[in-house]
């Protein structure tokens, strides 16, 4: 099974895509998302149902900050474009470019996270809460849903990066990238719907 | 290189906490759901006898609610999906003629999220009391701790795990069909029973992330003070119903598909004939799951959503009623002019079909908004979901497990003890659930624990239980019939049944490796097609070689026993708990990342020794 040792140098252009295990985690993953899509939907739904629901605290335009969110989006933004770039490196078999790319992305998506964290805070102390409302309910819920599953790819980015130092780009690892740069599009993707449902939306009564 | 990591054995209990191998995953999810179907079925027996007489106090009003939701929570999430899962692991693979499935490592930590899920559900009843609020768990019923005790958060959190295991099992079947297939397995050519698999996969991918919401909104609710189904503070408790359904009605499609599928195989291998008007069959599968999403509001009518909305949800729902018409007659035209065989599994299979079609007739009656608004919530409704699901759905297991025993374990299952087993659940069956039609039309209220003498239910309900037992009577047969088969069963040989696709074509149990060489497939009906243009024998497609194996992972189980544990911890608000338990899975996740698996080969001289029938 030469596959799971090609040298670096001898990759194929799509190197994703070269064995069958790549293409299974490929296809997989691309499942995952369309299951995630139903989920993020009935978050959505369930955000829309109880928007307007505040229980007497401070409702949607009184609150967002629109300036910190509309930084945090141009962050995100920034960062499903650095995750392409680290992808072009790797079809280019540049390892190393391609790590540069992708840890610039982690760390777009941990500025992302701090400016989320702010907010939350922020809100926090103007009454807006998970048991203050349930507008509150739905908005943490799902707000923080899409937070988790930026958290959960900076770490898995971060740790793809760790183990591309020790083994290189290979037929194993180069799969791993492309489906974790398809998920980071997803994440910023939702947060596009997130950005225009909850906060344009909010801010237009 | 190829080769040197060679591959210890592993033996006995340790083999299966670890194993990988779909085959072996198929008889873990057998054992486990057929444990759970035992409990869902103690539960029915005890619900049965509470009512088997007026004013009667068997079990009290407080059980009685504990059991029908955990009677129906269990039947549906941890014995009837499991089984199913246990027919596709055993099947499906070979059908298709794959070594292996897509995802060997992500298919045992489906299994094993589902057992602890499964488990930690169950605890409830030592650790508190089960959860009392009926298995679709409507707020505000379940979403405060006014009317539930905290049976409701083993509900929640038990079915989480378990569903998130089932999501990823669905995953994993979906990719298996589409990039595993052997060389000439076309789409076109594909079992019916894997067909099925692959709609349920689809249906479980995108239904499953609903339940995930709601579950996930109801614990925030009864755990962290959130306010979702808080009508006080602005919550909505309809949310729940519409999440709910929308998985909850693609969810019994995700039940009965697979019997579709598994029916279609046992009607046309023991009528000796091609199935007919297979591509009408796929075309009904594909129309069934695709309407199955639109029809989820049929449960509301009542709700109050208005007479537009109900209007299109039962339009909807009576056109389902056509692609399960199609296949109704498709399997009567099966049978018409064959050479049929009654062995067990046929005789399940056709008792499936007219049990299934009086199922289907009373739910395009439920369909209808104004008639439902008096069927709704009685015993009406509950005799129609047992025809379709223990009439439908568990016959064909039944049929499945008749049929695929032997390729699953070398033996095949006793023929009088069979029909023993067919004849006391179907009379059984229909003693049970068909007075309750009328109990349901005569005013009877579904889970409620007793009634009053003299009104007319005495005599249905005292019927209802008798054939409960001969329910129960059936499946001790069926127990039976196991521990006989498993002693002193007939070896089964690799084509026990003289059958027409591709699992008969290896020896029973198939070897680990499944084909030693993978098959060239020259038609649908892929076996049948060699026996009778060929020499009976698939041809290969590939030369003799050594065959790469994935390695057996403890992984698996640990993830799931975190995850398990961090379930206590919310539950029980303890945030170490929560931490540690939740450490183990992510832990579990980085080594699987870092660790390459190379897998193993079985070297062409084990293959050789697996050709003469040595177990591998
Ligand atoms: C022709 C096909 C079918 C139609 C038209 C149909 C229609 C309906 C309707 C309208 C209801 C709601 C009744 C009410 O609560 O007032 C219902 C309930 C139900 N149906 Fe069906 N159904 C069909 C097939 C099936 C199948 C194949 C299954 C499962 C294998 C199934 C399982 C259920 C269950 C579990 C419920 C009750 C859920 C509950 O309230 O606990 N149905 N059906
Ligand atoms: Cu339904």
């Amino acid at each position: 099974m030469a596959t799971h040792h090609a040298v670096n140098g001898t990759l194929p252009p799509e190197p994703e895509k070269a064995t069958l295990e790549g293409r299974n985690k490929v296809l997989g993953f691309w499942l995952f998302l369309g299951g995630e899509c139903v989920l993020f939907g009935s978050l959505f739904a369930t955000f829309i149902a109880l928007r307007d629901q505040v229980n007497g605290g401070p409702t949607a335009s009184e609150l967002f900050q629109m300036p910190v969110v509309a930084l945090a989006t141009f962050i995100l933004l920034t960062s499903s474009l650095t995750s392409v770039l680290g992808i072009l490196a790797m079809h280019r078999n540049k390892v190393g470019q391609m790590q540069a790319w992708f840890a610039i992305t982690v760390l777009l998506g941990l500025a992302f996270l701090g400016l989320e964290i702010y907010e939350f805070v922020e809100y926090y102390h103007h009454g807006h809460m998970l048991t203050s409302s349930a507008f509150g309910s739905a908005f943490y819920t799902l707000v923080g849903f899409h937070g988790g599953h930026v958290l959960f790819g900076v770490l898995w980015i971060a740790l793809l990066i760790a183990q591309s130092f020790k083994k290189g780009l290979t037929l194993v690892t180069a799969p791993k990238f492309y489906v974790a740069s398809l998920y980071w599009h997803f994440v910023d993707l939702v947060w596009v719907f997130i950005f225009t449902v909850v906060y344009l939306m909010g801010m237009v009564e | 290189m190829s080769g040197q990591v060679t591959y210890a054995g592993r033996k006995g209990l340790w083999d299966w906490l670890t194993t990988v191998d779909h085959k072996k995953i198929g008889i873990l999810y057998l054992i486990a759901g057929g444990i759970f179907f035992l409990l869902g079925g103690l539960e029915a027996i005890l619900i049965r006898i509470q009512l088997m007489y007026p004013n009667y106090d068997f079990v009290g009003g407080s059980t009685f609610n504990e059991l029908i939701t955990m009677h129906g929570t269990t039947m549906i999430f941890l014995a009837a999906m499991p089984i199913i899962f246990a027919l596709m692991n055993a099947v499906v693979p070979l059908q298709i003629g794959a070594r292996d499935v897509a995802y060997p490592f992500i298919n045992a930590l489906g299994f094993w999220l589902f057992f602890f899920g499964g488990l930690l559900l169950n605890l409830s009843w030592f650790l508190g009391g089960a959860p009392d609020a009926g298995w679709t768990a409507y707020p505000p019923l379940s979403s405060g701790h006014d009317f539930s005790d905290q049976g409701v958060d083993f509900y929640v959190i038990g079915l989480q795990i378990a569903g998130i295991g089932t999501w990823i099992g669905g995953i994993n079947f979906l990719a298996t069909i589409v990039n595993m297939r052997a060389p000439g397995m076309t789409y076109m050519r594909m079992p019916l029973f894997t067909w099925a698999t692959f709609v349920t996969s689809l249906l479980i991918l995108f239904a499953f992330p609903a339940i995930t919401v709601s579950l996930v909104l109801l614990m925030f609710d009864r755990l962290f003070g959130a306010n979702f189904f808080d009508v006080n503070a602005g919550g909505n408790v309809i949310i729940w119903q519409h999440l709910f359904w929308v998985f909850g009605h693609p969810e019994v499609y995700i039940l009965i598909l697979p019997a579709f599928g598994i029916i279609s195989e046992v009607v046309s291998t023991f009528a000796k004939k091609r199935l007919f008007g297979y591509s009408a069959m796929v075309f009904a599968t594909v129309l069934i799951g695709f309407l199955g999403f639109m029809v989820w509001a049929h449960h509301m009518f009542t709700v109050g959503m208005g007479p537009i909305a109900n209007a299109l949800f039962g339009v909807a729902t009576m056109l389902i009623a056509v692609p399960t018409g199609i296949k109704i007659f498709n399997w009567l035209f099966t049978m018409w002019g064959g050479q049929i065989r009654f062995t067990t599994a046929n005789l399940f299979a056709t008792g499936f079909i007219p049990t299934f079609v009086m199922g289907g007739t009373t739910g395009v009656m439920l369909s209808v908004p104004p008639a439902d608004y008096q069927y709704h919530d009685s015993y009406f409704v509950v005799a129609h979901f047992h025809y379709v699901i223990v009439g439908g759905l568990v016959f064909g297991l039944f049929a499945g497990l008749y049929y695929w025993w032997p390729k699953m374990f070398g033996k095949k299952l006793n023929e009088t003890l069979g029909k023993w087993n067919f004849w006391l659940f179907f009379i059984g069956f229909h003693l049970t659930f068909f007075p309750q039609h009328f109990l349901g039309l005569m005013g009877m209220p579904r889970r409620v624990y007793t009634y009053q003498a003299d009104t007319g239910l005495d005599l249905g309900n005292f019927i209802s239980t008798i054939g409960a037992f001969g329910m129960g009577l059936g499946t001790i047969v069926l127990l039976i019939n196991i521990i006989v088969s498993i002693r002193k069963g007939e070896p089964a040989g690799a084509d026990p049944w003289d059958g027409r696709t591709l699992e008969w074509a290896i020896p029973s149990p198939a070897p680990e490796y499944n084909f030693a060489q993978t098959p060239l497939v020259r038609g649908l009906d892929a076996l049948w097609t060699e026996k009778m243009s060929g020499n009976g024998k698939m041809l290969p497609a590939e030369p003799l070689g050594e065959i790469h194996m994935p390695s057996p992972s403890v992984l698996p189980i640990i993830m799931s026993i975190g995850l398990f544990i961090a379930g206590f911890g919310f539950m029980y608000h303890n945030i170490p708990v929560i931490i540690g338990g939740m450490a183990i899975t992510f832990i579990c996740m980085i080594i699987r990342s870092l660790v390459d698996d190379h897998g193993y080969h079985v070297k062409p001289k084990e293959l050789e020794d697996g050709e003469k029938g040595v177990k591998a």
